[in-house]
């Protein structure tokens, strides 16, 4: 990784002049960024499948995966080379393009999102100054693989998993971005590196209300319990995956976990000051820093998927809208007014204000959203 | 008002599971580690104790299969003498009658449950077959001072021996 603070990107486009702490200017750093954001992503994909399966089944009392290698390491390497020799099988009434296409569809935005992603300062393969705009505008681009999956699949299964998809995905969008807004309120800048910098304090204690929205809202934007509605098995066989099989599958695996780790990051970066750390002055502690809250956040979903039964699909769409969407409201709300009427107070004021407004308001919001019996009360 | 139903379920929820994940897992690696069974367990077959056995040949009337053959002979001190004692346990239902009925006691049930084997001709067992030997242990089924030998099955609610 280098440690330099570059900016490279709007230099090079503006001006034509390469980058000078690069050997060969802008086109290395590039080149050399988008082979380790790629061995990351996939390096870092085993790495949560195993994690999550050694994780979860401790939650259950079992031991999980230890027989392939040490500790089971290679358990996954084990799944891909299995996963990869199954035949590829086609049903023979799909739209034979869109099915080869959505797997390419879903991944690759989800992979594009590490983009923007400092893993210490300024180290990102592109310090865009709209990061976050960018993560936001690009996140949900995967969805249409998924519906292209579940369309071109020609399977009724596959296709109402699909609908699910959108349905959910597009609604828990909006308190999504309206929790990011508070951030970018406190933060000042849009740049992914910039709300970094600008963590004096973790954004989890300056934004507690904001970060259970995005957390929650990003629990469903990657369809993990308990929203994972997509693939209830009891109810849907497999979701929008059921006609894959072989190499496409494992597009389809490979984006599940690829967006379970985008949201570890971006929570990293937003709520949970990113890279920042003690010591992080030293050459490489930033990054370990960095991964070590990834996965403390990636343990966190795991348990709460250990945790928590899949809601129905009306509850699921209820909260987002009944009591999610009004709660980021006052979340930006409340942040928007301490931003433009005491800029000059203290931080760690807020911090206790925050805590306490939201203690209060998911109070009084659990009065307002019930899940009762078997219809919703709003 | 009572405060409740705030969402303190979810809370509760996650303790539980945390609770769950500190504890040490029910899991035993199988080939590796091995629970102790029952002790009065009847095994996957017979275990024979040859200088006992008096040759009555109780144990063949007893069997309600016919799983046992059991031929005798007097040698020159016209004393009966064991020539055949077959036991096929690919017919036996361990029902136990033939231990029972043994009025020496030299007939056992097994403590042992690895007998799998690739072919029913190999669960044709001859009397060197059922001796008893470091594996196949006379198991506690009617047969108390045995029992009184064996290391004390492995309860997973008793989650101290969970380890060992």
């Amino acid at each position: 990784m280098p440690t330099v603070t570059h900016n490279i990107l709007p230099t090079v486009l503006n001006t034509g002049i390469l980058a000078p702490d690069w050997p060969a200017g802008f086109w290395s750093h590039m080149i050399i960024f988008v082979v380790i954001l790629f061995l990351f992503v996939i390096f870092m994909a085993m790495g949560f499948i195993y994690f999550e399966r050694r994780v979860i089944s401790r939650f259950q009392i079992r031991i999980g995966p230890n027989r392939v290698g040490p500790f089971g390491l290679f358990q996954p390497v084990a799944d891909v080379i299995k996963i990869l020799i199954k035949e590829d099988i086609v049903p023979l009434n799909a739209d034979k393009l869109i099915h080869l296409l959505a797997p390419v569809a879903a991944i690759v935005p989800a992979i594009m999102v590490f983009a923007v992603i400092p893993f210490q300062n300024g180290a990102a393969l592109a310090n865009l100054n709209i990061g976050i705009l960018y993560i936001v505008a690009i996140s949900s681009v995967s969805v249409v693989g998924m519906v292209m999956a579940g369309w071109g699949s020609n399977n009724k299964y596959a296709l109402v998993s699909a609908m699910r998809v959108i349905a959910q995905v597009v609604s828990y969008e909006i308190p999504l971005a309206l929790a990011i807004i508070g951030v970018i309120l406190f933060a000042g800048t849009l740049s992914m590196n910039g709300i970094v910098l600008a963590q004096k304090i973790p954004y989890i204690l300056l934004q507690p209300l904001g970060f259970l929205i995005y957390f929650l809202g990003s629990m469903a934007e990657i369809n993990r319990t308990p929203f994972d509605l997509l693939e209830a098995e009891g109810e849907i066989v497999a979701g929008y995956n059921i006609e894959y099989s072989g190499f496409k599958f494992a597009l389809f695996y490979l984006t599940e976990y690829t967006e379970a780790i985008a949201v570890s990051t971006i929570i990293t970066t937003l709520y949970l000051s990113g890279w920042r750390g003690p010591f992080d002055s030293l050459p490489v502690l930033p990054v370990i820093w960095f991964l070590i809250k990834v996965f403390a956040v990636f343990a966190l979903i795991i348990w709460v998927r250990a945790t928590l039964p899949r809601l129905r699909i009306d509850q699921v769409m209820g909260f987002a809208w009944k009591c999610l969407l009004p709660l980021a409201l006052i979340n930006l709300l409340i942040t928007g007014a301490q931003v433009v009427f005491w800029p000059n107070v203290s931080q760690w004021v807020f911090v206790g204000v925050n805590i306490v407004l939201a203690g209060l308001l998911i109070i009084l919001f659990s009065r307002f959203f019930r899940t009762t019996g078997d219809k919703i009360e709003a | 008002m009572k405060l409740k139903n705030y969402g303190e379920g979810i809370a509760k929820g996650m303790a539980v599971t945390m609770k769950n994940a500190i504890r040490t897992p029910i899991t035993t690696q199988y080939p590796e580690k091995k629970l102790h069974i029952s002790r009065r367990t009847r095994g996957n077959q017979l275990v024979w104790d040859k200088d006992k056995c008096i040759a009555c040949s109780m144990c063949a009337r007893a069997c309600p299969v016919q799983c046992i053959t059991m031929a005798t002979s007097r040698d020159e001190n016209k004393k009966l003498k064991v020539d055949k004692m077959d036991y096929d346990a690919g017919v036996c239902i361990f029902c136990g009658l033939c231990v029972e009925a043994c009025p020496q006691k030299c007939l056992y049930m097994d403590t042992d449950y690895e007998k799998a084997v690739y072919s029913r001709k190999k669960l044709n067992f001859t009397k060197e077959d059922i001796l008893m030997t470091e594996k196949s242990k006379p198991s506690g089924y009617y047969s108390p001072e045995n029992e009184a030998k064996l290391p004390k099955q492995t309860l997973l609610v008793d989650g101290k021996l969970w380890d060992k």
